[in-house]
Parts: C-alpha cells; sequence; structure tokens
C-alpha cells in the first residue's frame, strides 16, 4: 500500500514537474546517412499527392518509412523552420519573411517544384453561369459585384468561399486573381466571404447553395459541381481548366506546387526528391488531377 | 508504522490533487500572458479595436471575432436555457420513475456526442435546411451554430439541474402541497428557488461549454469576420474567437505577431469565462445567504 502510494505520488510530481520541455522534442536528424524515416508536412493541397508519393516509394524502397500530413503550407513551412520536419509541402512559394524566420533559427529553405496545378472556380449546377473574366471574379470576391444578375445570371446574391487564410490556395487566389497579380493592389477578399476549413466543406456548400462562387484546386473538383471557363480577359478566350491547357499557359489560374528542405538534401531525403522528378512519379500527379512538370 | 505512512501519503497526494487545480489555473493564466501580452507591444490598440481580421497581411481586429462569440454564444442560451431547464423540471419533477429512468442516461449520451458529429449533421442536414426554409442566400450563419451549440450544452443543463432539484428535500415540496399549492406552483415557487444555485451552476457550465466550443461552430458559422451589428447578424455568417484559434494556431511560427495575437484572443477568452463564473458564483452565493438570514 505503501509502495503504492509512493508510485502515485511519484508519478503526480513527474506529471507537475516532467512536462515543463516535454512538447519540444528535437527534430529527427535528416542529415544522418542512416535515416530511415522521413517527416513530411504542409500544404492540404499536395497531402493526397504526398501521400501516393509516400506509399509508391515505401513499395520500391520498404526501408523508407515517410509520414504525410496536412494542415496548410504555412504550418508546413513553420514546421520546418522550427526543425520538426524533413519536407515541407507548400502550394506557395516561402515568403521574404518565413525565409527570414528560418534564418533567425540557424535554417535554411531551399525549393523544389514537384507539381503544378490549377485553381478551379466552381459555381452550383444550376447556376447558367459558364464563364467569368480574372476581372469578374476579382470583383465578386472583392465585393464590387453582389449579385449573379451582374455576371449574366439569375437575380440571385452571391455567397464567396473561401479557404482558410493558412491555405496556400486562399494566398495563391489573392495575389493572382483578386489582385490580378499586381503587388501593389491591395484589394482584400470581402470581408463576408466564408472561410472554410477543408475543401470538403466547400465542395458540400458548392453543391448544396445555388448562391455561392467557390475555388479550389483542380485536383479537389468533383463532379458534383460545375468549373467555370476562365479567361484573363474580355477579349480573349474562355479556359476550362485541364492538364492540356495548364501546361500549354493557356488557363490563367495555374501554380507551381512545391517542396522545401532545411539546407540542401542528403542521404534518404535527397533520393526520395530525386525519385520525385522521375517520369514514374510524376505518372501519379496525373492520376491524381494535378499537372507533371517536365521530366528529364 | 505501515498505516500512518500510507495514511501521510494519501493525505498528501488528495492534497496535491486539490490544489494542483488550482496550480494548473494559476500556470494556464502566467503561460497565456506571457504569450499573449507581447500583442500589446506589437500591435497597435487603434488596429486590434478596427473591425478588420485579416492577420496575413497584418490586420487585427479583435471586435469581429469577439462580437461573434458573443452573439452565438447569447443565441446558444436562448435556445438551451429554457429546453435544459424545462428537461430537468421534467425529468426530477413530472415524469413517472420509469421515464426517468430511460430519460436522464439518454441526455448524459446526448452529452456523450462528439461536437464534430453534431457538426456534420449541422453542415450536411441543419445548414441546408435552414437556407431553404428562411430564404437566406446561406445556411452556414450564426444562427446554425447557435442551435448547434444549444444541443451541445443542453445535456449539461439537464443534466447539473435535474441533480440539484433532485436534491431539494421532500418536506420542502410536501410542506408546499399541504399549504394547498398547486404542483406548478410548487415547482415555480419553491423547488426551483430552493434549487437555485445548482440550477445558476449548471446554466453557466452549459454556457460555459458553448463559448469555448470550437469545432461544431467552425464548421458551420461560415467564419466570415465580420462584426455582427444588426439584427439580422443572427441571419448571416460570424467568426468566432475559438474558430479562430483553432483554424490558425496550426499556420502560425512561434513568436510571430499572429501567434502572440492568438494568445491574446485566448486571454480575452478566458477573462471572459472567468467573468462568467465569479457572476455565476457571486449570485449563488447571495441567494444562499439571504436564505440563511431568513431560516436564521
Amino acid at each position: 500500500m505503501k509502495k503504492v502510494g509512493y508510485l502515485i505520488f511519484m508519478i503526480l510530481l513527474f506529471i507537475l514537474f516532467g512536462c515543463n520541455r516535454g512538447s519540444e522534442t528535437p527534430a529527427p536528424d535528416a542529415s544522418s546517412p542512416n535515416a530511415k524515416s522521413i517527416v513530411n508536412k504542409g500544404s492540404d493541397t499536395l497531402v493526397n499527392l504526398a501521400l501516393a508519393w509516400a506509399e509508391k516509394y515505401h513499395e520500391l524502397n520498404p526501408a523508407i518509412e515517410i509520414s504525410v500530413t496536412g494542415g496548410g503550407s504555412g504550418t508546413g513551412i513553420a514546421a520546418l523552420i522550427n526543425g520538426t520536419v524533413d519536407i515541407a509541402n507548400a502550394s506557395r512559394q516561402i515568403t521574404p519573411g518565413e525565409i527570414d524566420q528560418a534564418k533567425a533559427n540557424g535554417g535554411d529553405p531551399v525549393e523544389f517544384v514537384v507539381a503544378k496545378d490549377a485553381i478551379a472556380v466552381i459555381v452550383n449546377k444550376s447556376n447558367p453561369v459558364n464563364q467569368l473574366t480574372l476581372q469578374q471574379i476579382s470583383d465578386i470576391y472583392s465585393g464590387k459585384i453582389n449579385n449573379w444578375d451582374q455576371v449574366g445570371g439569375d437575380a440571385r446574391p452571391i455567397v464567396r468561399l473561401s479557404r482558410e487564410t493558412n491555405s496556400g490556395t486562399h494566398v495563391f487566389f489573392l495575389e493572382n486573381v483578386i489582385r490580378l497579380g499586381d503587388p501593389n493592389n491591395k484589394t482584400f477578399f470581402s470581408a463576408d466571404t466564408l472561410l472554410l476549413p477543408s475543401s470538403e466543406g466547400i465542395t458540400s456548400e458548392t453543391r448544396d447553395n445555388p448562391n455561392v462562387i467557390g475555388y479550389d484546386g483542380l485536383g479537389y473538383v468533383t463532379p458534383e459541381v460545375k468549373v467555370i471557363a476562365v479567361a484573363s480577359d474580355s477579349s480573349g478566350m474562355y479556359v476550362l481548366p485541364s492538364a492540356d491547357s495548364v501546361n500549354s499557359g493557356q488557363y490563367p489560374i495555374a501554380r507551381d506546387l512545391y517542396m522545401y528542405t532545411n539546407g540542401l538534401p542528403k542521404g534518404a531525403v535527397a533520393d526520395y526528391l530525386n525519385w520525385i522528378m522521375t517520369a514514374d512519379a510524376q505518372a501519379i500527379v496525373t492520376q491524381l488531377g494535378f499537372v507533371p512538370i517536365a521530366t528529364q | 508504522m505501515r498505516n500512518k505512512w500510507t495514511e501521510f501519503a494519501l493525505n498528501w497526494l488528495i492534497k496535491i490533487s486539490g490544489y494542483s487545480a488550482i496550480i494548473f489555473v494559476g500556470l494556464i493564466f502566467f503561460f497565456l500572458l506571457r504569450e499573449g501580452l507581447p500583442t500589446l507591444g506589437e500591435v497597435s490598440i487603434r488596429n486590434l479595436l478596427s473591425p478588420r481580421w485579416y492577420p496575413i497581411e497584418g490586420y487585427f481586429g479583435l471586435l469581429p471575432l469577439i462580437g461573434g462569440s458573443l452573439l452565438v454564444t447569447i443565441g446558444a442560451a436562448l435556445f438551451s436555457i429554457p429546453i435544459g431547464l424545462c428537461t430537468a423540471v421534467f425529468i426530477a419533477e413530472v415524469a413517472p420513475r420509469w421515464a426517468r429512468e430511460v430519460l436522464k442516461p439518454l441526455v448524459e449520451i446526448l452529452g456523450g456526442v462528439p461536437s464534430v458529429v453534431l457538426g456534420f449533421l449541422g453542415i450536411l442536414i441543419l445548414a441546408p435546411f435552414l437556407r431553404r426554409f428562411l430564404d437566406i442566400p446561406t445556411g452556414l450563419t450564426a444562427l446554425t451554430g447557435s442551435i448547434l451549440l444549444g444541443a451541445i450544452a443542453v445535456p449539461t443543463i439537464v443534466t447539473v439541474a435535474e441533480d440539484a432539484l433532485d436534491s431539494v428535500p421532500r418536506s420542502y415540496r410536501d410542506a408546499s402541497l399541504a399549504l394547498g399549492a398547486t404542483e406548478w406552483q410548487t415547482i415555480w415557487r419553491v423547488t426551483l428557488p430552493a434549487a437555485r444555485s445548482g440550477v445558476i451552476t449548471a446554466i453557466m457550465l452549459g454556457i460555459g461549454r458553448a463559448i469555448g466550443e470550437t469545432m461544431a461552430v467552425m464548421m458551420v458559422t461560415g467564419n466570415a469576420p465580420v462584426l455582427p451589428v444588426k439584427l439580422s447578424s443572427f441571419f448571416s455568417p460570424v467568426r468566432t474567437m475559438t474558430a479562430t484559434i483553432a483554424a490558425e494556431m496550426g499556420e502560425v511560427a512561434k513568436n510571430s505577431t499572429h501567434y502572440h495575437v492568438l494568445f491574446f484572443i485566448g486571454l480575452v477568452l478566458f477573462i471572459i469565462s472567468l467573468g462568467i463564473n465569479i457572476a455565476a458564483s457571486t449570485a449563488a452565493l447571495r441567494q444562499r445567504q439571504r436564505s440563511e438570514r431568513i431560516l436564521s
């Protein structure tokens, strides 16, 4: 009885004082030549692709374990800066601020373009609008256009859907669509834009609600919603997003997808990244609805 | 000797457990202060009190978030308090024994349903229903969040209030009925006031659950940081403090301004809950003192 009491007392002490630094476990040492596990985190846009790559690579090299989690590009880069992951996935380029933070923490992020993606603008199937210019989409999201009849649709209020601000898709859309790629343009998302935490939320709301306009990565668009053809200006051609229209540069809302490592990758991480650039790995990109990069 | 030791150890164990609650609250408060207070040095008060929340570009207006949380919580209270109290009264005072034995466990099971499940029901059923029924642009509104939070708070209110009503001595009711009061008069004028402190605790615990709830709210309120100023705000999207912390905490780099502001929001939330709790316990205490005076 005495022993049990003592034990409980010790456990309690341990709980009280032992957890002081418990959460700051050191990062797995990626540069060590024996590293058999790779921690990979970041963009929700990239997470399915990264998982597919990880599974395939594990099949080819059973000794290498790759763990993949999502959370958003910002989350992945923050984790890279804090040293808890080997590879950060990002659907946007790292910002100068983040590079500074990484350098302040003694890191040096290195960038790899691993695939391409297009952002599809989606509406409900019952919406008669088929095509929009970039300017119109910008005006809708910044709150200048508030009714579908202003862009050739029914007289219905427009409900704007967006991903949360920690999504790389959000930042890309803000910079390249709402601000039309102009760095001096300070237009914002209209404050009443619904910020949904997941692609699933955007798809389900778009499927159910005839008032909404949404956007998401081409890889996440389901047949339950209607994809809008986009033109860069009113005299241009309206183009639907597809692998061909993205690679040929015709579809205006396309971007590169990135992986970042801290310093030049070594050992298993380097092998993995080299494999991702091969035609085999890029074939998986096509299967998941993204656009492959040109392989050597 | 052995017994003495056991006694000593257990005595201390219980003491430590008791004090640890206070220590933990103190530590949490200290941690929030340490991580949150740098906000006041980094962000101007003007910015914090502005109506725009757009953290990735340095706009940290807290008012829309505080307003959103209060709106949703007040709505939840309006739903859950009448329903919860009526259910508690029914179970404790009116229902026959067999109904009571079925109802109470059922309500407790309802309390055990994870909020993410309720959130899914909200997205798939409640939101589309409200949109059609009320003819509003989108179903992801403060109202939807209030109804879900109400459903989350009801089991807490019922369980605690029913226990309080149950512990009112039988003799109170007998005396009241003997004086010729009807059953309704007995419930409303005797039993409920006698159980008042327990009932207030029940309501406060319920509201506490509502204001701190995150997942369900994040899924159904649309998360648009709009300052709710009109009555119609109830039927439009809002962004709560908890949803903001949950959606954005994963993204931020440690010790960035955004990180500090998120902890500052946590601090505001903590102070609001503390205020509610203090108000409730003072109300309950005052009531007890009054009844003691009358009885003596």
